[in-house]
């Protein structure tokens, strides 16, 4: 995090010196120009982005660059980064866009734009489908799973009701277990941490049943690029609305896009 | 460098005061398991010690299995297989269930090595002095054996129990709520690390203090050289 603002920071003090000039002409323009648009995209941090057993990237980002590149007609140069360098790639013109888990706040937008959001991450309470639970109050008399100390922690603590029991296990690890041997009915948890139990069947399904905290990834892409950005705007809705992006929830984190998102 | 004071860390204890009802909860369920894995620890330990020197030959090979499985696997593993890895089996226990039955089966098998110890130092001429007596062999081995045995050996096993207790730290990580929970839990919550291990080291110390003199004071009662059959 500290990094990640430091690099920011480097780059807007280089950006107020001159040295780093915005592109001149509608980055959109040189992108069908060229035929190709270079997207960064994630190599550590699954199902978002990972290597594959073929050394390629795979996963969730990959795949929705995959599509904005096929929309746009061009082919795509996947450029991997890492949470620290990513807007730096964007800054630089390293990349055109940057599709990376990237979530939004008001210190992001004072340097970079942001599409409409194009994947789920959200802390909030999962459990199996006959579990009758859609707010905080009904917890009441039920077991709750979570990792001490996460976001989840904090903010379920306030809200449950008193009757609730939480369980706070070490890491990730001990809550999924608990969750998959029975020992708690609900967790508290991220949906990446959810799609990481789903993905090993388990006979009790984890699904959403209420948000705790909100954060959906954005695509990122340089300030001063309106037609850019309202062409990945367009080629989002229509794959939110063809199916095209449900899709890509549905095998990367194994649950349909929230309906708001 | 004297400039460097200006930068030091300023300790904060007024936490205590908010965290008290976790502290104190911690504190019991400590106190609780220790009583149940010591009460019933010691006397698996005291039945697997008979089988292993005078029991039925059955029961001795088992017996050894399971002494030397605990005591040559990580108390932490065993935790875990009961918790998350019994279910599959068909057996769902609790946490604090789970942490109790860990704890006894642990005390259980090292307290046996250590009983055993004391009862393979009985002179066998006392056995025989025992027998002579028409004593049966359980008889010998309560008033004869065991006795002496147990004074012999009482402060090893004193000090197994202590290191059972300060064990059961690791009951936290299937969410047992002890007194490592509350420190874990208060120190995610106020990341004051320094002063929140601090007093939990302090805590942890006391009981231990206190846990020693108690089985001080019990072994002089129940294992004292002039009691009355």
């Amino acid at each position: 995090m500290y990094n990640r603002r430091l690099a920011g920071a480097l780059v807007a003090a280089l950006a107020f010196c001159g040295l780093v000039s915005p592109a001149s002409a509608e980055a959109l323009d040189t992108i069908l120009g060229a035929g190709t648009i270079k997207i960064a995209v994630p190599q550590d941090f699954p199902p978002f982005g990972t290597v594959g057993p073929d050394l390629q990237p795979r996963g969730y980002d990959i795949d929705v660059a995959r599509l904005i590149g096929d929309k746009l007609g061009v082919k795509v140069e996947i450029v991997p980064v890492t949470s620290a360098n990513r807007i730096p790639y964007l800054q630089t013109n390293r990349v055109d866009l940057v599709i990376s888990s990237l979530g939004r706040n008001a210190e992001r937008e004072k340097v970079i734009d942001f599409s409409e959001a194009y994947a789920p991450f959200f802390n909030g309470v999962f459990g199996p489908a006959d579990a009758a639970v859609n707010g905080p109050d009904d917890l009441a008399g039920k077991t709750v799973g979570v990792t001490r100390g996460a976001v989840e922690d904090l903010e379920l603590t306030k809200i449950a009701p008193a009757s609730a029991t939480i369980r706070r296990y070490e890491d990730n690890n001990g809550t999924i277990s608990a969750f998959l041997s029975g020992q708690v009915e609900l967790v508290a948890t991220g949906n990446v941490v959810a799609a990481a139990i789903l993905e090993r069947n388990p006979p009790k399904r984890p699904e959403s049943k209420f948000l705790i905290k909100n954060s959906p990834c954005y695509v990122g892409l340089n300030k001063n690029e309106p037609k850019l950005l309202a062409r990945v705007n367009a080629i989002l809705a229509e794959a939110k609305s063809s199916g095209a992006l449900n899709a890509i929830a549905k095998k990367w984190l194994g649950a349909d896009l929230p309906k708001d998102l | 460098m004297p400039g460097g004071m200006a930068m030091a860390y300023v300790f904060e204890f007024t936490w205590i005061l908010q965290y008290a009802p976790v502290l104190l909860k911690g504190i019991a369920v400590t106190i609780a398991l220790t009583a149940v894995g010591a009460g019933a620890g010691l006397a698996l330990a005291t039945l697997c010690a008979w089988i292993r020197t005078q029991g039925p030959r059955w029961l001795r090979v088992p017996v050894v299995a399971y002494v030397e499985l605990i005591r040559n696997t990580p108390f932490l593993i065993q935790l875990f297989f009961i918790f998350f890895g019994l279910p599959s089996a068909g057996l769902r226990l609790g946490e604090m269930q789970a942490a109790m039955l860990a704890m006894v089966v642990n005390l259980g098998a090292y307290g046996a090595e250590i009983i055993r110890a004391g009862i393979e130092a009985t002179p066998r001429g006392q056995v025989e002095a025992g027998l002579s007596l028409a004593m049966s062999r359980l008889q010998v081995f309560r008033h004869v054996v065991l006795g002496p045995a147990m004074r012999r050996i009482w402060p090893a096993l004193s000090s197994q129990v202590v290191i059972v207790m300060l064990g059961s730290s690791v009951v936290s990580q299937i969410a047992a709520e002890d007194l490592t929970f509350a420190a874990n839990f208060i120190q995610s919550r106020n990341f004051r690390s320094f002063e929140v291990y601090f007093v939990v080291i302090l805590l942890y110390l006391a009981l231990a203090v206190i846990l020693r003199q108690a089985l001080r004071l019990a072994g002089e009662r129940l294992f004292s050289r002039g009691r009355a059959q």
